[in-house]
């Protein structure tokens, strides 16, 4: 209370600008300040006005009215909206499992000693690098129906006889489209479970070897739970990543056919841009809001336990 | 490690190894060799006799004329870089001082502004793009670089915040106060000791920046309307597919040129980056 006091009466006093700058107050708050307004400008004040949008029922060109929570019963009782919550959790679960798995195999295959170790590394970075728009395109073009290139191989392998039509059955559809997700994400996961897994003193699973533990206990009981914070964050942050995706669905299929294939963004970029009901597209937008809520709490909560312990 | 029969090093080691570098790469791979496919070859469906998948005998570059005659390529590529350096730019400078407030300075709410900054680094760009295309509009900005190089940082500055407290925090006290009992201020500690020293920090974040800004989508897509001011994504996305028809060798080459930039800077940073990315999962 008193340092309060005391400091108030040194700010009322006239101090030169630069002076002023040594304080720290003064200096934090001059330094978060373009941060603060940028941040405040483009994120907080869209957060606010989506929230009053999706209570109006506003059109492109029509100043819309205040109708409360209709927008929301409207999408809630929208069977393309209910196949859209649905593919949001398919899609999201299963390329997070696949890709936990996949990256964590990749990361120990790289985690050990072999030539051109570096140039390995940062090839397999490519797909993670490369805009996911660009990359997404040359997928589209081998699930091509007439020219799939991966049709020739499954004909070649005498794994099928007649073509599939890979883009244009919905499940197949969104099995495309998990396909490439995790192709995109299972980079981003090795390297970074193997930075993980390079803090790891070897002398750990050597000790665990000579004290008889097999390959698959030495990994369950002594690589696992150290590896456990790392995959802890990375999987929270491709949980949502995946669960807001748009670029990969709006160019495998747009949502089709049939619009069995949508996500949450790509539902509210259809209803909200494609056909101007802006306010129905803020709504959808907006019921994502609650999962990754969910999900960022857990993740600063996980991440409080681990820095206290 | 323990190392058993030669067998077993292919068989649990370098086969799978080798697998996953294949279909981590073949994409490329398709999108190099369908940009120099002449469309003679190009649409030949799969069960055709003379199908030949992984080499052409006829290399053209039909397809990348094409783009640069036909459509505003050069223009496109022009706007993503302009807009990735300067957003990313922006980015860097108020992360760098945010990132340094909130690593190194004492002063009340630092803990949850941190927090802040980290919720707002969670933020997907879906959430908020139909609000902000109405803000855009408002503000004016609407068809505009600014409209994107004013709301990338949006996602970038929370990163790059985040990254840089990571290491401003592990620069020890001692160097700062050396400096000040010297005489400097606070403010030229902070410019002349502090950055210089995390440098490496600072590249790091940059280069993840531009490759975030060159990867973004649904803003450019959103925001954008004429042909000439479209990013490479939306440009590529809206003017190679007209209807139901898809330009497949021009899409490509727009592809693999499109993606060049990213590469290259990438290619010559590759420490920086996979330092940035894994110094941004260790929370």
């Amino acid at each position: 209370m008193a340092v309060t006091a005391v400091s108030g009466a040194e700010i009322r006093r006239p101090v030169p600008r630069l002076r002023r700058l040594e304080d720290e107050r003064w200096l934090a708050m001059a330094l978060l300040f373009p941060t603060a307004l940028l941040l405040g400008l483009f994120i907080a004040y869209p957060f606010i006005e989506g929230v009053l949008l999706s209570v109006t029922n506003q059109r492109v060109g029509i100043p819309g009215e205040f109708v409360g929570l209709d927008n929301f019963v409207k999408i809630w009782n929208d069977s393309i909206f209910r196949t859209t919550v649905w593919n949001t959790f398919w899609y999201t679960a299963v390329t997070t499992v696949f890709k936990l798995a996949l990256g964590l195999w990749l990361a120990m295959l790289l985690n050990r000693h072999f030539k051109g170790k570096a140039l390995v590394r940062a090839f397999i970075l490519l797909p993670f690098i490369i805009p996911t728009v660009l990359s997404t395109f040359a997928w589209k073009w081998m699930f091509d129906p007439t020219f799939s290139v991966i049709n020739w191989t499954l004909f070649q392998l005498g794994l099928i006889t007649a073509r599939i039509n890979w883009l244009g059955d919905p499940d197949l559809a969104m099995t495309s489209i998990i396909v490439v997700n995790i192709w995109r994400g299972v980079p981003f996961f090795a390297i970074s479970l193997l930075a993980g897994l390079q803090t790891i003193s070897p002398e750990l699973n050597e000790a665990a070897a000579i004290d008889g533990a097999r390959p698959w206990n030495r990994f369950w009981y002594v690589t696992w739970p150290l590896l456990l914070p790392v995959t802890m964050v990375v999987m929270l942050f491709s949980v949502i990543q995946t669960f807001a995706d748009f670029q990969l669905v709006y160019v495998m299929t747009g949502g089709g056919p049939a619009n069995a294939t949508h996500l949450f963004a790509t539902y509210a970029y259809q209803l909200g841009i494609g056909t101007g009901l802006l306010s129905e597209g803020a709504a959808i937008s907006l019921a994502m809001f609650p999962f990754l809520l969910i999900i960022v709490v857990v993740q600063l909560l996980y991440i409080r336990r681990v820095e206290t312990r | 490690m323990i190392e058993g029969a030669l067998w077993r090093k292919w068989v649990f080691y370098n086969i799978p190894l080798i697998l996953f570098v294949f279909v981590l790469l073949f994409p490329f791979y398709w999108m190099i060799i369908t940009t120099f496919r002449p469309d003679g070859e190009l649409y030949r469906p799969w069960n055709a006799a003379n199908y030949m998948p992984f080499w052409t005998n006829h290399p053209t570059i039909e397809h990348i004329q094409y783009l640069f005659e036909e459509t505003n390529f050069g223009r496109w590529m022009f706007n993503t870089m302009f807009i990735a350096m300067v957003s990313t730019l922006i980015s860097l400078f108020c992360g760098v001082l945010a990132g340094y407030a909130l690593a190194r300075l004492n002063f009340p709410y630092a803990g949850s502004l941190g927090t802040v900054i980290f919720v707002t680094y969670l933020v997907p760009q879906t959430l908020l793009f139909i609000p902000l295309a109405q803000i855009i509009r408002n503000f004016e900005l609407g068809d505009t670089p600014w409209s994107l190089i004013l709301t990338y940082p949006t996602f970038l500055i929370p990163f790059c915040t985040w990254l840089m407290m990571g290491y401003f925090k592990a620069i020890p006290k001692e160097l700062e106060e050396c400096a000040r009992i010297d005489g400097a201020s606070r403010w030229k500690a902070m410019v002349y000791i502090i950055i210089p020293v995390a440098v490496p920090g600072i590249l790091s974040s940059g280069i993840i920046a531009f490759t975030l800004s060159w990867n973004e989508f649904i803003y450019a897509l959103v925001f954008l309307s004429s042909p000439d001011q479209k990013t490479v994504p939306v440009g590529v996305t809206s003017e190679l597919i007209r209807g139901d028809v898809f330009f497949w060798g021009p899409l490509m080459a727009g592809a693999l040129l499109g993606s060049i930039p990213v590469a290259i800077v990438y290619s010559f940073f590759v420490e920086h980056y996979v330092s940035g990315l894994t110094g941004s999962v260790k929370g």
